[in-house]
C-alpha cells in the first residue's frame, strides 16, 4: 500500500509539471506554443484543382511536387510567415493543392500570389481545319523546361528599325534545349506558336534549327506584362494548370474570439463536470476531478509536442472529451459501489471495481475510435482536426482512468471505519 | 425492471421519434450549406450598417439570390459563388458605407467540392455504421444463446439509426423555421454521436454479457427478460451520469462556445441525449422482443 502512495503522490507531481510546462510555454517565443489554425489564427485558405490531363500517369507525381514548390516559392517571395502548401489525391483520383496562408486575409490577393495559371506553351502549327481556323498541336514543349527568362530592351522589331519594344528572353534547361533543338530541326518553315495560359501571344515562323536552347517571345507586351511574364517564369511558372475550387479567409478579431469562446465554455464545463462528480461520488469523485485536470494536462501538453493543429473544431473537440474523459471513471465508480454493497472491504472493491469496468471501458471506446478513424480518413483539414483531438481524448482517458483514478483511489483507502467508508467513497450504498 | 416489462411503450416511444424524424426530414428536408451545394458565405460585422444596405452591396456584386440572416453581432451573407476579386468589391463597398461593418470571414465552396463532400459523407456514415455493427458482433461472438451475436449487432443498428436520425430530424425542422443549414460540421456531429452513443448500449450489453456467463457459470436458469432487466438496472446510473456530464460540458460549448460551433454542439446534444435514451429504453427492450420472437418460432 505504501508504494502505491508514494506513486500517487508522484503522479500529482507529474500532473503539477504538466501544468507549469503548459504556462510556462505559453510565454512569446517559448519552444513549445499551441499551434493554431487559420480559423483561430486569421489567414486564408485556398484548395485548387490541378488539370493533370496534359500529363502521363507516370509523370502525375513528379508534376504536382513541382508544382507544390513553384507556389511554395511564391508564397515565400511575398513574405508569408509559415504559408503551407501541400498537394493531395482524392479517393476519386483527383489532384488537388491546398495552400494555407496565415495572416493574409485578402484572398484577392491570396489569389494573384499564387498565381492564376501562367502557363506557358509551345504549339505547332497544323492543318487548317473545315472553318479554315488553324489549329495547333502540342510538342510538349512547356514552361516547365524554361531554367531562366530575362526582359529585355530595343530588340530589333520585324520590320528591321529598332523599336523598344519589351521582350522575353528564354533559356532553356538541357531537356528543354533538346526538345526545342529537336522540335525546330524537323519544322523548319512552320510556325511555332509561342501561348501564354491558353491564347497565342506569338506566332514565329521557324526559320532554321535553334541549337543552344534559347528563344525569345517578342508579343507586344506592354512593359508590365513582360516583367510579370519573367517573374513567373523565373520563379517558375505553373508545371499544370489549376483552378481554384475553394477559398476561405478568416480575420484575425474572429479567431480570437473563437479562441476565448472555447476557453470559457472549456472551463464552465470543467467546472460543471467537477461539481457533479464531487456532490454525487464524493472521495472517487474528487479523485476523478484531479484525474481529469490531469487528463487536460496530457491532452494539452500532447498538442504542443506532436503539435497538433487545434482549430474550432478541435477545440469543441477537446471540450466535448472533458464531458466523455469521466466516464470511464464513473463505471468503475458504479462497479466499485456494487462491490461495497456486496459486503467487499475497501481496497479490495475498488481493486474488483476496475478489473470488472476495464472490458465495458475498453468496448465502448473501441466504438469512438472507429468513428475518430473514419472522420480522419473522410476529413478536409477542418475534420481530421477534430479527429485527431477525439482519437487523443478518447485514449488518454481511457489510460487516465485505469492507471492515475486507481493509483489515486488506491492510496486513498485508508483504514476507515465502515459507516466512514461508506459515506465517503459510497454515496447511495446501503450496506448490508 | 420496469423498462422491460412495459418494453412495448418504450420501444413504442422510440419508434414513434423515429418515424417522426424520418417525417421531418422527407417533409422539410435538410437545409444543405454552401459546403454541400457550392456557393459563398460571408460573415459581416453589423457596425452601424443595416441589414438592407449589406443585401443591397452584397446583391449588385453578385449573381442570383442572395440570402442575409442577422447573427448576434452580425449577418451570414450567403450568394452563389463569387470570385476574389467580387469579394473585394464588397469590401470596398462596405467600406465604402463608412459605418464600421466589415468582412470577418469569407468562405467560397466550388460545386465539385459540394458533391465529393456529400459522397463522401454519406459513404462515412456507412463506414462507421458497419464498424461499429461489425464489432459488437465480434466482441458478442462468444455468447450466442439465447440470441446470436448478430442480433446484438442488429440491435446497435436500430440505436445507431434511432440517435441519428433524430437530431437530422430536428435539424430539419429548424432547416424550415428558422433556416438552420447543415454544414460539414453537422457530419462530424452525426460520425461523433453513432462512435459515442452506442457506448452506452455496448455496456449495458456487456453486463448481460457477463450475467449470461454467471448464470451458466452457476447452473442456474434465468429468463432472458430478467437477465436483461437486471443488466440494466445495474448499468442505468452509469448510462445516467455519463450522458449527464457529457451534455453538461456541450451545454457550455452551446451557451458559451462561440458562433463557429453552435450548431455543432446543438446536433451533439441533440443525439447524445436520444442516444442516453435509446441505450436504457430502446436497445435492450428491443433485444427482449426479438428473444421472445426467436422463441414463439421455435414453440
Amino acid at each position: 500500500m505504501s508504494t502505491t502512495r508514494i506513486v500517487g503522490a508522484a503522479l500529482l507531481l507529474f500532473g503539477v509539471f504538466l501544468f507549469w510546462f503548459i504556462a510556462s510555454s505559453q510565454a512569446p517565443d517559448a519552444r513549445f506554443p499551441f499551434r493554431l489554425g487559420l480559423d483561430l489564427a486569421g489567414g486564408s485558405h485556398l484548395v485548387y484543382q490541378a488539370d493533370t490531363s496534359g500529363v502521363s500517369e507516370d509523370d502525375v507525381p513528379g508534376a504536382m511536387s513541382s508544382l507544390r514548390e513553384v507556389v511554395e516559392r511564391r508564397t515565400n517571395l511575398f513574405g508569408v510567415s509559415e504559408p503551407v502548401v501541400q498537394t493531395e489525391e482524392t479517393f476519386s483520383g483527383d489532384h488537388r493543392l491546398v495552400v494555407e496562408l496565415p495572416g493574409v486575409t485578402d484572398l484577392k490577393e491570396a489569389v494573384r500570389v499564387i498565381g492564376e495559371t501562367p502557363l506557358l506553351e509551345f504549339r505547332l502549327q497544323g492543318e487548317s481545319d473545315e472553318n479554315g481556323i488553324t489549329t495547333f498541336t502540342d510538342t510538349g514543349l512547356t514552361g516547365r523546361y524554361v531554367a531562366r527568362a530575362q526582359l529585355q530592351f530595343g530588340q530589333q522589331s520585324n520590320s528591321g528599325g529598332l523599336s523598344n519594344e519589351p521582350v522575353v528572353l528564354l533559356y532553356f534547361n538541357k531537356e528543354g534545349s533538346e526538345l526545342f533543338e529537336e522540335i525546330t530541326s524537323k519544322n523548319v518553315g512552320t510556325i511555332l506558336g509561342i501561348f501564354l495560359d491558353g491564347a497565342p501571344i506569338s506566332l514565329p515562323v521557324i526559320q532554321q534549327v535553334i541549337p543552344g536552347g534559347t528563344a525569345t517571345i517578342s508579343g507586344n507586351f506592354t512593359p508590365d506584362e513582360a516583367k510579370q511574364l519573367v517573374r513567373d517564369l523565373n520563379f517558375g511558372a505553373l508545371p499544370l494548370p489549376i483552378t481554384l475550387l475553394s477559398s476561405s479567409s478568416i480575420g484575425p478579431t474572429l479567431g480570437i474570439e473563437t479562441l476565448r469562446a472555447g476557453l470559457i465554455a472549456g472551463i464552465i464545463g470543467f467546472a460543471l463536470v467537477a461539481f457533479f462528480m464531487l456532490l454525487w461520488y464524493r472521495v472517487p469523485g474528487l479523485v476523478a476531478v484531479v484525474a481529469l485536470s490531469m487528463y487536460g494536462a496530457i491532452v494539452l501538453a500532447l498538442f504542443k509536442m506532436i503539435p497538433v493543429t487545434l482549430t474550432a473544431a478541435g477545440i469543441a473537440a477537446f471540450i466535448l472529451s472533458i464531458g466523455m474523459a469521466v466516464d470511464a471513471n464513473i463505471l468503475i465508480f458504479e462497479r466499485m459501489k456494487e462491490e461495497l454493497r456486496n459486503g467487499k472491504p475497501l481496497d479490495e472493491a475498488i481493486r474488483e471495481g476496475f478489473k470488472r469496468a476495464w472490458p465495458s471501458i475498453r468496448d465502448s471506446n473501441l466504438s469512438s475510435l472507429i468513428s475518430a478513424f473514419v472522420l480522419f480518413w473522410f476529413g478536409t483539414a477542418l475534420i481530421k482536426g477534430f479527429a485527431l483531438v477525439f482519437a487523443l481524448g478518447v485514449v488518454t482517458s481511457m489510460l487516465s482512468a485505469i492507471t492515475i483514478s486507481r493509483t489515486l483511489l488506491l492510496s486513498l483507502a485508508f483504514d476507515w471505519t465502515r459507516s466512514r467508508a461508506k459515506f465517503l467513497f459510497g454515496s447511495g450504498v446501503t450496506l448490508k | 425492471m420496469f423498462v422491460v416489462r412495459y418494453r412495448r411503450i418504450f420501444v413504442g416511444i422510440s419508434v414513434a421519434l423515429i418515424l417522426a424524424s424520418a417525417l421531418a426530414i422527407g417533409v422539410f428536408e435538410l437545409k444543405p450549406a454552401i459546403d454541400f451545394t457550392g456557393g459563398t458565405l460571408l460573415e459581416v460585422a453589423q457596425g452601424g450598417a443595416l441589414q438592407e444596405d449589406i443585401a443591397s452591396i452584397a446583391g449588385t456584386v453578385a449573381r442570383g439570390t442572395v440570402s442575409v440572416r442577422p447573427t448576434e453581432n452580425g449577418y451570414i451573407v450567403r450568394t452563389a459563388e463569387l470570385s476574389p476579386s467580387a469579394l473585394s468589391e464588397i469590401e470596398n463597398g462596405l467600406k465604402a458605407l463608412g459605418k464600421g461593418a466589415e468582412v470577418l470571414r469569407v468562405s467560397t465552396v466550388g460545386p465539385t467540392l459540394g458533391d465529393e463532400l456529400f459522397k463522401k459523407a454519406f459513404i462515412a456514415i456507412i463506414l462507421v455504421s458497419l464498424g461499429i455493427i461489425l464489432f459488437v458482433a465480434v466482441a458478442f461472438w462468444r455468447i450466442s444463446k439465447p440470441v446470436s451475436s448478430w442480433v446484438y449487432g442488429l440491435v446497435t443498428l436500430g440505436t445507431l439509426a434511432h440517435d441519428v436520425l433524430i437530431p437530422a430530424g430536428v435539424f430539419a425542422l429548424l432547416g424550415y423555421f428558422v433556416n438552420v443549414e447543415v454544414d460539414a460540421l453537422f457530419i462530424v456531429a452525426l460520425l461523433t454521436i453513432l462512435g459515442y452513443s452506442v457506448n452506452d448500449t455496448i455496456v449495458v450489453m456487456d453486463r448481460i454479457r457477463e450475467n449470461l456467463r454467471l448464470n451458466q457459470e452457476g447452473n442456474k436458469h434465468e429468463d432472458f427478460e430478467r437477465t436483461v432487466g437486471k443488466s440494466l438496472a445495474q448499468t442505468y446510473a452509469r448510462s445516467i451520469n455519463t450522458s449527464l456530464t457529457t451534455i453538461v460540458v456541450l451545454l457550455a460549448l452551446f451557451f458559451f462556445g462561440g458562433s463557429q460551433t453552435e450548431d455543432f454542439a446543438l446536433a451533439l446534444l441533440i443525439g447524445i441525449a436520444a442516444g442516453a435514451y435509446s441505450s436504457i429504453f430502446f436497445a435492450s427492450p428491443l433485444l427482449v422482443m426479438i428473444e421472445r420472437m426467436g422463441k414463439k418460432k421455435t414453440a
